[in-house]
């Protein structure tokens, strides 16, 4: 267990000093996240005033097509000096390098997510103060369940032609359980009158979810990435 | 085939029962249950492969997907043709449609991932089944929350006594048309590895 | 089980993708020792070889056995025996030499880092810039670093694809000299290479490879370039 964890901490530590090198990742997918919501905002609001109940949409939405970004990203930069053959070659337990991998997008969302949520909250005038600690736990348990799968499909095709079309194309159907569950329990949190019994039943069926997904990627890691 | 006799003979007898569109319900009803079996069929199949790697699952895993794509498509076109009749509408956000709709999107995405993805997408397109396969409950589940809590009409109608008997027989044909092209096309693909293996013998020779 | 062997035997070797083939009956056995060379156009199937070697591909007709146990069954103890020197470097850019290092060492789990890092650094002649990101380094400096990475845990079997390329005179005599010291350390060294005129005198063995087939040379003797000559384009 201990050799598991050392791993993937190893791994999460040296991605994120790449990363802390140039950013490139993170400023572009935040860039590119921003962006969405801005585009949804021509589209959703009406003479200033934003349709109702949009807000919730618009945030999973640009945090789905973000992190499909940022996965793709992270992974062409293993792909470029074939690091994650070099990865795949070492002794170390693969599981913990699919871990590994998966905390750091996890951060690297976090991160999108704590500048996205405030820019939505002020576009939209959604009210993302009412219950804060309920908007964090669900918007982990959903990240963490896009991650898992994005994380593992977009390890496997690495090495696959046309992967960068088929990333989404896999992924978006997959995930759609953790959108429902994100956007419905987000909107519950932002109506007049927090549904918090809603947005618990949201949440337990997201934490379920990435219970049930991360074991299945981390039992299928070896023999999907071994060739 | 034996398969495709009863299945031509069963759509005559029964035409006299009900109008036209509604005989529509016959091929819809057992294409939905087909789809779903073959989705079962091609998960089961995709994660033998991947921990077994016998070719012959895979071979059973991308006929099965295939034949859920084609069974998907009857379910979802017919679908739409017999609700406009019987509700006045195309489509519904309702449970069961709109996971059915999903699990096709993900077997199409199956489809797609094996034309286009190079050598070894075998191995990628199994983990895509499979996690398919344990995603069906969760989506089930999230649009039947999703929907009800929104009044809307009923969605499932009662079905008359007469129907039944016809309906079963379709049911099995559409069974038995289901297997025997699943057993065509999984050992087409058995053939075509055999084919590959000849042209590898040739080339030693 | 330690998971060190002494030698490393090839059993009928083959590899396809689909109908095309990319390795096909190839047989041999490599000792503690040896420095094996293989020769062949682009394309002949020497990266396949090197990989199949490596544990990173799975061959479809045939085994590889490192002293007694098969690929299958040696598991992460094998793999910390193996170093590889892809074409591709396998190093990360965006960071240090220093950085690199370190990381693919704990990653092995290899005693006391941090000095066998400085050691490293200074075989390959980096001390002073070992703090430099990669990316502003020359070729024959990643590739130095690259070799390093390949060595840092000490592998019974060191495999290398095309390990000459890019570099210089020095470099390449460096290289030479770092593989005789492996050699006579007992280390089983299988290099893929077109330099056959630095190779020549250095390997103890050749595999000639066209098309995916060994072929052999009729003569046993001569110039490496003349025995390549022969073996591939025989006249």
């Amino acid at each position: 267990m201990s050799g598991f964890l050392r791993v993937a901490a190893l791994v999460v530590g040296k991605d994120l000093t790449v990363e802390v090198r140039s950013f490139e990742v993170l400023s572009t997918t935040l860039f590119f996240a921003i962006t969405v919501v801005v585009i949804f905002a021509f589209g959703f609001v009406n003479e200033g005033v934003p349709v109702e109940g949009v807000a919730a949409a618009i945030l999973w939405i640009a945090l789905a097509f973000s992190g499909t970004l940022a996965l793709g990203r992270t992974f062409e930069r293993e792909r470029q000096a074939d690091t994650l053959r070099a990865l795949m070659l070492a002794p170390a337990d693969r599981p913990a390098l699919y871990a590994g991998k998966l905390v750091g997008i996890l951060v690297l969302m976090a991160l999108v997510e704590a500048v996205l949520v405030p820019l939505v909250g002020l576009m939209f005038q959604a009210p993302i103060f009412v219950a804060p600690l309920w908007l964090a736990a669900l918007l982990a348990a959903g990240t963490l369940g896009f991650a898992a799968v994005g994380t593992l499909f977009a390890a496997m095709l690495v090495r696959a032609r046309s992967r960068d079309v088929l990333l989404p194309v896999l992924l978006y159907p997959m995930t759609v359980p953790v959108m429902i569950a994100g956007v419905r329990g987000t909107a519950a949190l932002f109506q007049p009158e927090a549904d918090i019994a809603m947005a618990q039943f949201w949440l337990a069926l997201l934490m379920f979810f990435d219970a049930v997904f991360v074991t299945l990627a981390l039992w299928t890691f070896e023999p999907l990435m071994t060739d | 085939m034996f398969a495709a006799a009863p299945w031509i003979i069963n759509a005559a007898p029964y035409e006299a029962t009900m109008g036209l569109v509604y005989k529509i319900y016959f091929f819809h009803m057992p294409s939905a249950w087909m789809f779903m079996v073959a989705a079962i069929v091609s998960g089961v199949a995709s994660a033998r492969y991947l921990f077994t790697k016998n070719p012959k699952a895979d071979a059973t895993a991308v006929a099965a997907a295939e034949l859920a794509v084609l069974f998907g498509l009857l379910a979802l076109v017919t679908g739409p043709l017999w609700a406009r009749k019987a509700w006045g509408v195309w489509w519904v956000w309702d449970a069961r449609l709109t996971s059915s709709l999903m699990l096709f999107l993900i077997f199409v995405a199956y489809m797609l991932l094996r034309q286009f993805g190079g050598p070894g997408s075998e191995k990628l397109s199994a983990g895509l089944a499979l996690f398919g396969m344990a995603n069906v409950p969760f989506i089930y589940v999230s649009v039947n929350v999703w929907r009800t809590l929104h009044p809307k009409t009923s969605v499932v109608p009662t079905l008359p006594v007469e129907m039944g008997r016809p309906l079963w027989f379709c049911v099995t044909a559409f069974l038995l048309l289901f297997l025997a092209l699943l057993s065509l096309r999984s050992s087409l693909e058995r053939q075509r590895g055999r084919i590959d293996a000849l042209y590898l013998a040739d080339d030693e020779a | 089980m330690s998971g060190d062997f002494d030698a490393v035997a090839v059993v009928a070797l083959g590899r396809h993708y689909g109908r095309r083939r990319a390795l096909a009956d190839i047989t041999f056995t490599a000792r503690s020792g040896a420095i094996v060379g293989l020769l062949g156009a682009n394309g002949a199937g020497k990266s396949t070889l090197l990989a199949i070697l490596g544990t990173l591909l799975v061959p479809s007709t045939g085994r590889v056995v490192y002293g007694e146990v098969t690929a299958a069954d040696g598991g992460p103890d094998l793999r910390s025996r193996i170093g590889m020197l892809g074409h591709d470097l396998f190093l990360y850019p965006e960071l240090t030499a220093r950085e690199n290092l370190t990381f693919f060492g704990r990653l092995y789990g290899v005693a006391d880092v941090d000095r066998r890092v400085v050691v490293a650094l200074e075989r390959a002649g980096l001390t002073g810039r070992g703090d430099d990101p990669l990316s502003s380094y020359s070729r024959g400096m990643r590739q130095r670093v690259a070799l390093e990475r390949a060595l840092l845990h000490g592998p019974r079997l060191l495999l290398l694809d095309e390990p000459f390329t890019g570099l210089d005179q020095a470099s390449t005599a460096a290289l030479v000299a770092r593989l005789r010291d492996e050699q006579a350390r007992g280390v089983i060294t299988i290099l893929a290479t077109h330099d056959l005129d630095v190779v020549d005198g250095l390997l103890s063995e050749v595999l000639f490879l066209r098309a995916g087939r060994r072929v052999t040379g009729a003569a046993a003797d001569g110039s490496l370039r003349e025995r390549y000559r022969e073996a591939l384009h025989p006249a």
